[in-house]
């Protein structure tokens, strides 16, 4: 019901066009309360993972015990928006992100996607590994049209062409298009990546630590070209990262999770810098040093509670 | 097109590493690696050949030995006249040579056929995967040789027993490196599949087997490799080919000809050998397999 709502934003247009021009700011006033704002709504949901209980275990000797990895999260996020994860190391991020993916069972609660529940992974959510998980034996046009091709398999070879050769150009790999992923560089890879998950044109791009892999210059320079990419495209895009920069160059919200297990949402940041952003001016924002501290603070006491936990 | 460009830049990056070996080591552009290496062989086949030499013409070694030049002339004869054909105890080398290959290359396209259609299955199946083990665990070590009279007592016929012989024992090392690199196939090429929606077919063909290949063609590289010390074996046992060449001649008491079949096997595996590993490198891109 609340998807019919595009009937309501074109309204006739037989008005003049004075009046066209003031249309959309009151009608998107009007669609909020039947159309929720969140794209992707995480409700309650926990991630357990089985322990090994059974005869066969025991006798084996690998019994193990069931592990919450997180508990009870409701997250909601908008169209549009670009959200980092952020958290200390085995919090569950990347438990998450592959229950959003559709990757990973949830063991209670649910997801809905544009109000659908997750119920497997599917090509309206495009992932990017940490360790880019590129095919070696395809060249980086053959990588991308393996998912072009997989999604859309009916697409005429002409557009399939032109939409590799627009994401290869995207991500700045042109003249590359033949060379096979272990003649490239890590950076180099991880575009093809970006690429990949871009050009089967998903709903949500997520992200799990893409820039984890790569060395700091590296990593530096590619920050900046997902910044240009995302002002370009503006798709709504879940991210997992270690990185407190990384998170306030790209991010408009940040979520920042308790330690594991049973990780929670602690809080979540808006970064107000204004875009498009820029990673040499960014820290010249008022706001920037103090949103950093508060992660700086928060990663660090959650850090502590991590280590402490292991000594006892 | 695009496989060459990789092969070509591999030999590049050895070259350059060869290179740089050198400007490390020595001045010398002539005394890199493999000039070294060359020298060496050379010289201790020089100095195994005169010993070998030095040896019969003193009668040290047992009565009947040939001098190395004897060996040498006789492998030069055989390898000249390859093909001539006067009955089955006096056949040449050439005719005996393909009568081998032909037996082997039946049988192993037979065990390359079923093994890894077979090892593709068990190793996508965790439960095909235990519930085979152990016929190919118990089957694998067994000898190549304890078949043949199995294999003589079923077909009646030495040329099928021959291509029953080499299908048996080659079909282990690719059924078991096959259902291995299925199985241990990169969860993350899996999960790409699985994210973008395609289907089980389309993986199979797209991605496991793909992924999977630089094992496959390390099996059937063993397999090969097993193929061709088998037959050999078994064709002492049998009427023709290189194997039957040696008991002929060991029957003649003539070691020259012994000699120089044991040099041509040896050739001839060591080429069929170099094809595989070509092969394991088209298909490896920049993988260890």
């Amino acid at each position: 019901m609340s998807l019919a709502s595009p009937k309501f934003t074109r309204p006739s247009l037989s008005h003049s066009t004075s009046d066209l021009t003031h249309d959309a700011v009151p009608l998107q006033h009007i669609d909020e309360p039947t159309v929720p704002s969140a794209q992707l709504s995480i409700k309650n949901v926990t991630k357990v993972f089985q322990g090994k209980q059974d005869l066969f275990s025991k006798l084996s000797r690998k019994t193990s015990r069931d592990f919450t990895a997180i508990e009870d999260i409701t997250l909601d996020i908008e169209p549009n928006t670009f959200v980092s994860i952020i958290g200390p190391s085995g919090c569950g991020k990347s438990t998450l992100l592959n229950m959003i993916a559709g990757l990973s069972d949830i063991s209670s609660g649910e997801i809905f996607l544009n109000n659908q529940p997750i119920k497997g992974p599917g090509p309206d959510r495009g992932m990017v590994f940490q360790n880019y998980a590129l095919m070696p034996w395809m060249s980086v046009e053959e990588n991308i049209r393996f998912a072009v091709e997989t999604v859309y398999p009916k697409m005429p070879p002409k557009q399939l062409t032109r939409i590799i050769k627009e994401n290869i150009q995207l991500v700045g790999l042109t003249g590359a298009e033949k060379k096979h992923p272990h003649e490239l560089s890590g950076g180099m890879r991880q575009r093809v990546g970006i690429a990949r998950a871009l050009a089967i044109n998903p709903q949500i791009l997520l992200m799990d630590e893409p820039f984890g892999a790569l060395d700091a210059l590296t990593r530096g320079f590619l920050q900046s070209e997902v910044e240009r990419i995302w002002e370009q495209q503006r798709k709504t895009v879940i991210m997992i990262t270690h990185s407190i920069e990384e998170a306030l160059l790209l991010s408009d919200r940040i979520v920042m999770m308790t330690k594991g297990p049973a990780a929670q949402v602690n809080e979540i940041l808006e970064v107000p810098f204004p875009r498009p952003r820029n990673r040499e001016t960014i820290d010249q924002h008022p706001a920037y040093h103090s949103l950093k501290t508060e992660m700086e603070r928060h990663l660090f006491r959650e850090t502590q509670a991590v280590e402490a936990a292991r000594i006892r | 097109m695009a496989f060459k460009g990789t092969t070509n830049d591999m030999t590049l990056s050895n070259a350059s590493l060869n290179k740089l070996k050198v400007s490390d080591s020595s001045q010398s552009p002539w005394l890199n690696e493999n000039v070294k290496a060359a020298g060496l062989f050379l010289f201790s086949l020089a100095l195994f050949l005169g010993a070998w030499e030095l040896a019969a013409n003193m009668n040290w070694l047992t009565k009947g030995m040939p001098t190395a030049s004897k060996t040498i002339e006789e492998l030069w004869w055989w390898s000249t006249n390859p093909f001539f054909d006067n009955g089955p105890n006096d056949l040449g080398i050439g005719w005996n040579l393909l009568i081998s290959l032909r037996r082997v290359a039946i049988g192993y396209t037979l065990a390359s056929l079923i093994a890894v259609p077979l090892g593709i299955v068990i190793g996508i199946s965790p439960i095909a995967y235990k519930a085979f083990n152990p016929y190919i665990q118990l089957l694998k070590p067994v000898s190549p040789l304890a078949w043949l009279p199995l294999g003589l007592y079923i077909f009646r016929d030495s040329e099928l027993t021959g291509v029953f012989i080499i299908l048996i024992s080659s079909i282990w090392p690719t059924l078991t490196n096959t259902a291995f690199g299925v199985a241990n196939v990169s969860p993350e090429y899996l999960d790409v599949s699985k994210t973008l929606g395609a289907s089980k077919l389309r993986t199979i063909f797209k991605i496991i087997i793909p992924a999977a290949l630089p094992n496959i063609v390390s099996g059937l590289r063993i397999s090969m490799g097993i193929s061709w010390l088998v037959i050999v074996a078994a064709e002492m046992l049998l009427g023709t080919g290189l194997g039957y060449f040696i008991w002929n001649e060991w029957n003649n008491l003539y070691i020259p000809n012994i000699l120089v079949a044991i040099f041509i096997i040896g050739l001839v595996g060591l080429i069929l050998d170099s094809v595989f590993a070509a092969f394991e490198k088209f298909v490896a891109f920049g993988r260890q397999s």
